[in-house]
């Protein structure tokens, strides 16, 4: 293997890059973003960056300093606009480029509004980058009122951090409840209080039927006829994977860029990982949208390209901070039919653990990380305590991990 | 340059391979008891604010409660994403079944 190209300067891209040249690889790594920046972390977008204090500068993930030292080749400005899987190169602006291998980390892109709806007003953000981020903080600075659309994570996160900004917050979700595709119903009852309580309005079963205003946003009409004043909405209603490229090359596609357990994509010597890939875990085809999953699957993919053919096979964990709850989450709860609840040390911690029959599927924790990492090794290692043993707070859980 | 010993618990207050959180001069340290002795590190991850002590000890790798970030305890080296930063360490010893750290006063 001489060269390996990287599309996509995110976390994933980043992770492939970083394990090769831990793996030992001597070729050559060029990694191609088109946000031109160095990679940095997403997750502080929605939460610490949206502070009044913060300049919202970013967290990148290494130094120039770090790309230099290990020979990655990196172009933050350069947009990959096609493969040709025949000849083997990407086609740039000014060139065409050859590789080896070559591995998608294109990421996705926020869902928007239609259209019909934004009507081109000013003042309707998406978050996804380190300029929408700063484009909304700079909005808080000014603004009265926030509309968050999406009762997702990344909407909750922004109206807390509206709300520590001194807006009025309303958080409108479409779905019969907040978080309904990502946590159980014990913790998106927490999370519901916990912003009842700083006074966010939370609206579920309620969706957005126009704006209003002209130029300007000013206030929008729900589902429900009724009306609320808005002169700042945030739109966080999902993602969808980056799949064009891929799919003008030939690669398969289906939510996503379709790789098997190893993570290559149709083609053989083209990779995928992160957001944007669909991979088969437990005979379905998923697509994770983490942290988590854009470090190993990269990983898993660096390893792959040095031959090693290791399955991809995660444990699914988030997290995720708003006020002064800090939420984390351990596999992937459909299934259950038992939700086991353990009282946390402190009142304000608790955690909920979800069980098919005596298999323990996934855990949500709220304010509790020790319980977390021992719930993530529980699970990694399939391991399923006795519900009455996680319900009974005198159990030691490091004692049932060694068991 | 001298050193300062400074008593931070007992031996027997740290289970095996096991972390205890400790305070010396006004400083959050982690004691760590490990297959291959006593260590001690920073008691906060250098990735955001995460307490070590609540962390998972394997072997002689500290990993993180909040994102799982793992530090090689014998050495602060950062072994994998999301931290980057080393963490510091500090010397050790143990004598008459009590732990001390040199710190710096
Ligand atoms: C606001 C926010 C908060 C989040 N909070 C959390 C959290 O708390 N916990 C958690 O686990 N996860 C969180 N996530 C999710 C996590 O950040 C993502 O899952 C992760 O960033 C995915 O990494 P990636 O490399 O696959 O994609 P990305 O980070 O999207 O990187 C893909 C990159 O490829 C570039 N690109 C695309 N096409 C091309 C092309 N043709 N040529 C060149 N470059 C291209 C894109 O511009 C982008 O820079 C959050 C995400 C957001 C947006
Ligand atoms: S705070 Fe330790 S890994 Fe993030």
């Amino acid at each position: 293997m001489r060269h390996v190209a990287i599309v996509g300067a995110g976390l994933a891209g980043f992770s492939v890059a970083r394990r090769l040249r831990e793996l030992d690889y001597t070729g050559a790594i060029t990694l191609f973003g088109d946000e031109g920046a160095l990679p940095y972390d997403r997750p502080p977008l929605s939460k610490g960056s949206l502070k009044a204090s913060v300049d919202a500068s970013g967290a990148t993930l290494r130094p120039s300093e770090f790309f230099e030292e290990n020979q990655i080749a990196l172009r933050p400005s350069e947009p990959v606009l096609g493969i040709d899987t025949t000849a083997r190169t990407l086609q740039l602006r000014g060139e065409a480029f050859a590789f080896d291998a070559l591995v998608l980390a294109t990421g996705a892109t926020p869902r928007a509004l239609p259209n019909a709806i934004i009507r081109g007003l000013h003042g309707v953000h998406g978050l996804r980058t380190l300029a929408d981020a700063q484009r909304i903080s700079q909005a808080f600075g000014t603004a009265q009122h926030a509309l968050i659309v999406g009762g997702g994570y990344i909407g909750l996160e922004v109206a807390a951090a509206a709300a520590g900004r001194g807006l009025r917050v309303t958080l409108i979700e479409a779905g019969p409840r907040i978080l309904g595709r990502v946590a159980g119903p014990p913790t998106a009852d927490a999370i519901r209080a916990a912003h009842k309580r700083k006074g966010v309005d939370i609206r579920e079963g309620v969706g957005l039927s126009a704006f209003v205003g002209t130029d300007q946003v000013k206030g929008a009409i729900l589902s429900d006829g009724a009306h609320v004043a808005a002169d700042c909405v945030i739109v966080g209603i999902g993602i969808d994977p980056n799949v064009t490229l891929a799919k003008s090359a030939g690669l398969a596609t289906e939510n996503g860029i379709l790789v098997d357990p190893t993570c290559q994509t149709s083609q053989p010597g083209i990779w995928a990982a992160g957001d944007c890939a669909a991979f088969p875990m437990a005979d379905q085809i998923t697509r994770l949208e983490s942290v988590g999953n854009a470090i190993e699957m990269g990983e898993v993919v660096a390893a792959n390209i040095m031959g090693q053919s290791r399955p991809y096979a995660p444990t699914a964990w988030f997290w995720s901070d708003q006020f002064d709850l800090k939420l984390q989450m351990v596999g992937l709860s459909p299934g259950y039919d038992r939700i086991v609840t353990r009282p946390g040390v402190n009142p304000d911690a608790i955690s909920h653990w979800y069980y098919a029959g005596e298999r323990l599927l996934s855990v949500d924790i709220i304010n509790e990380p020790k319980t977390y990492i021992i719930a993530k090794r529980l699970i990694e290692t399939g391991k399923s305590p006795p519900p009455a043993q996680i319900a009974d707070q005198s159990v030691n859980l490091k004692v049932l991990l060694k068991s | 340059m001298s050193s300062n010993w400074v008593l931070a618990c007992a031996a027997n207050d740290v289970d095996e391979e096991d972390v205890l959180g400790v305070e010396l001069n006004g400083q959050k340290l982690a004691v760590y008891n490990t297959p291959k002795g006593f260590f001690a590190t920073d008691g906060i991850c250098t990735h955001e604010v995460a307490q070590l002590e609540d962390g998972l000890v394997i072997g002689t790798v500290i990993e993180c409660p909040l994102h799982q970030g793992r530090f090689d305890v014998t050495n602060g080296k950062a072994l994998s994403a999301p931290v980057c930063v080393d963490l510091k360490t500090y010397p050790t010893k143990v004598e008459d079944g009590d732990v001390y750290i040199d710190v710096p006063a």
